[in-house]
């Protein structure tokens, strides 16, 4: 582990080298090098430099916006946020998963199965690809879509049309590609009409075909540079994630499951409306992103991996054949019960892509898919959880009402936060053993990107909780002498540094 | 679908883009909306998003005439009503293309030129997060949607070029 990386005893004496923006992910961030006298790195971060508020601005909003205020978190998973929040809010209108009225459970499932194939598509063909197909030191001019649809135009279009096939699932059931409506509390506002379903079952075939190509060029990718791939940024993690109750593969509704770096269980199908009776969350005084653990472990070693890496690895079985074979075949390829490959992360990814395609297939020629019963409807409670796989990994979203159904507390663990001490080590260990001694340029520099970009990092919905962020206050005269400083701690405790 | 397999969607495309919850940048939306209630949909699709992407390429896919609509901070007028051309620019490694950019992936992934495509842009006052459409833009948007009920009483290339500004007077905007 790379640790040691986290903070420098003599910051002030080092060399500062900026990654900044991050580019191709979601949201902005930053990372932060300090290198010796010799290019030796002696600390490397990943700092998250917005700052944002929802669970904040959430509280005293009627419960029922929340599906559509939280899907404003995000423009790539809106959809999750969506769900999460009205698998929470069903639970303040007093239906649990097991009463929600078959087609609505059906229909938010394909929303969702849209949503990740969407999303997986995004970030594989439009973010990550160039690093894949040109090179991880590539000129910068290769390094986008673009260039893919120019060089690899077969693979750079069917890319596209993946992701908008994925929209338009989106957009049959919700109203549009993007922040539609579909889910409310109990249920869902609208059927899937025959001509909506006819108009999707149209392509589907084709984007099966297109996935399993999807899956073959990134296996060929990661393979055939062998040990290189097995190596770039890995770390051995925890993996934490949902799970049916058969053990399958599953995105929508599950108990939690984590396993350990050799593949034991460490905890295995808990209700995840007990989730904070086993995950807690670190604040760092460096970083607006919270470090979860679970408490089991502690925050030393509890600290997990999510997301399609974590989903592969945790799960027994997908259940729709082509991705079960890749799945069989991804696990086979590492020797260890896991596989901890953080450039793997792609390759699950896809896998994952092609389950989704598969998955609305099924779910298209499912008859109770264009059903009417959508609602239902039972005792008010004063609290909801609903959690949910987003395409980065397990998403949590926690509410409280009062008895004017008034948000009176949120809590969320987005995806991305639960993967901010794995990308630190993996930043790290990136720094450490590909750039520590070298003369640093652009395209080295991005070897950091790579391995931050392979989490498919939400910066934007990581960045969400406001209170608990150390602040520093400085007063500086003129000739830039320091003259006062207060600091506000974690544990709101605000100390007066006068210097005197 | 018009992924792969539907030979003929809707002969005109009207794409408008901008956030409902930005002031005026509400403007494209809203005239979508506008043109919705006041005019004959047959033939016309009618798509919105908060930005232009890659796979809006796809959208404008054997079209007739497809109209881009969005607000504009740097229009001197009311609206300004210009032909696009495809144009490579540095766009495409931003959340939001332009619509020229997107013509250009679509020059690039089909090997051939776009579809007659036009911009509508619709000049906006203000655009906090939060604030409703400005006056002057209530104005603007109601000569807008009674200019493109204009255009479309006569869906044709030729005689919308004739209403579109010569190259060298164009305003993109920002």
């Amino acid at each position: 582990m790379y640790e040691h990386l986290e903070t420098a005893a003599n910051s002030a004496q080092l060399k500062r080298i900026v990654v900044d923006p991050v580019s191709r992910v979601e949201g902005h961030g930053k990372v932060t090098l300090l290198l010796d006298d010799n290019n030796k790195v002696q600390q490397a971060r990943l700092h998250i430099v917005e700052f944002r508020g929802f669970e904040r601005f959430i509280q005293g909003r009627p419960y029922w916006e929340l599906p559509v205020l939280v899907q404003r978190l995000c423009g790539i998973c809106p959809v999750s946020h969506h769900l999460a929040a009205a698998k929470a809010i069903d639970q303040l209108v007093g239906i649990d998963p097991e009463n929600l009225p078959v087609t609505a459970e059906k229909l938010r499932r394909l929303l969702h199965f849209g949503q990740v194939m969407q999303s997986h598509a995004l970030h594989f063909f439009h973010l990550s690809s160039p690093d894949l197909l040109f090179g991880f030191e590539s000129d910068i001019s290769k390094r986008s879509i673009i260039a893919v649809l120019a060089n690899h135009p077969e693979i750079g279009l069917q890319g596209v049309k993946l992701r908008k096939y994925g929209q338009e699932v989106i957009r049959m059931i919700s109203g549009k590609r993007v922040h539609g409506t579909g889910a409310i509390a109990g249920g869902m506002n609208k059927s899937l009409t025959p001509a909506e379903r006819y108009y999707l079952l149209e392509d589907i075939q084709q984007m099966i075909t297109w996935a399993v190509d999807a899956v073959a060029l990134v296996k060929k990718v990661h393979c055939s540079q062998l040990p290189y791939y097995d190596d770039f940024a890995t770390i051995r993690s925890n993996y934490l994630g949902l799970i049916s109750p058969e053990g399958g593969l599953e995105l929508y509704h599950g108990g939690i499951r984590a396993k350990n770096a050799n593949g034991d269980t460490i905890i295995d199908h808990v209700d995840y409306c007990q989730y904070n009776h086993y995950i807690h969350e670190e604040v760092r005084s460096w970083t607006y992103m919270k470090f979860p653990y679970l408490l089991s472990i502690g925050k030393e070693n509890g600290w997990y991996r999510v997301g399609p890496l974590a989903r592969v690895n945790n799960c027994d079985f997908i259940n729709t054949p082509l991705a079960e074979v890749e799945r069989i075949e991804f696990k086979a390829h590492s020797n260890e019960a896991m596989v901890h490959s953080t450039l793997a992360f792609h390759w699950a990814r896809l896998i994952e892509l092609l389950h989704c395609a598969e998955s609305i297939q099924v779910l298209l020629h499912d008859p109770d898919i264009l059903g009417h019963e959508l609602v239902a409807q039972g005792e008010k409670r004063y609290e909801g959880i609903g959690v949910i796989e987003a395409p980065r990994g397990t998403l949590f979203h926690h509410y409280q009402v009062d008895e004017n159904d008034i948000v009176t507390k949120a809590n969320l663990i987005v995806s991305t936060t639960s993967n901010n001490m794995a990308m630190n080590e993996s930043v790290r260990q990136v720094a450490a053993e590909y750039l520590s001694g070298r003369e640093l340029t652009e395209p080295l520099l991005n070897n950091l990107e790579v391995a931050i970009r392979a989490y498919d990092p939400c910066l934007s919905c990581a960045t969400h909780a406001i209170g608990k962020m150390p602040l520093q206050l400085e007063l500086i005269d003129v000739n830039g002498v320091l003259i006062d400083k207060l600091i506000k701690h974690s544990d709101g405790q605000i100390e007066h540094d006068t210097l005197s | 679908m018009t992924l792969c397999l539907e030979s003929s969607p809707k002969p005109i495309l009207i794409f408008a883009y901008g956030n409902l919850s930005r002031g005026d940048d509400a403007l494209g939306p809203l005239l979508l909306q506008y043109i919705e209630q006041h005019c004959d949909s047959s033939e016309i699709e009618f798509l919105t998003d908060f930005q232009l992407q890659v796979e809006h390429a796809l959208d404008i896919d054997k079209r007739d005439l497809v109209l881009f609509v969005d607000a504009s901070v740097s229009s001197g007028n009311a609206f300004v009503f210009t032909e696009l051309t495809p144009v490579k620019d540095k766009s495409y490694s931003t959340h939001a293309m332009s619509p020229s950019a997107v013509l250009a992936v679509y020059q690039n992934i089909n090997k051939q030129n776009p579809p007659p495509c036009f911009l509508l842009a619709i000049k906006g006052e203000q655009f906090e997060l939060g604030e409703g459409l400005s006056e002057q833009a209530q104005q603007h948007l109601e000569q807008a949607g009674q200019f493109v009920q204009q255009l479309l009483a006569c869906s044709d290339s030729l005689i919308w070029r004739q209403y579109a500004l010569p190259f060298e007077r164009q305003h993109f905007p920002s």
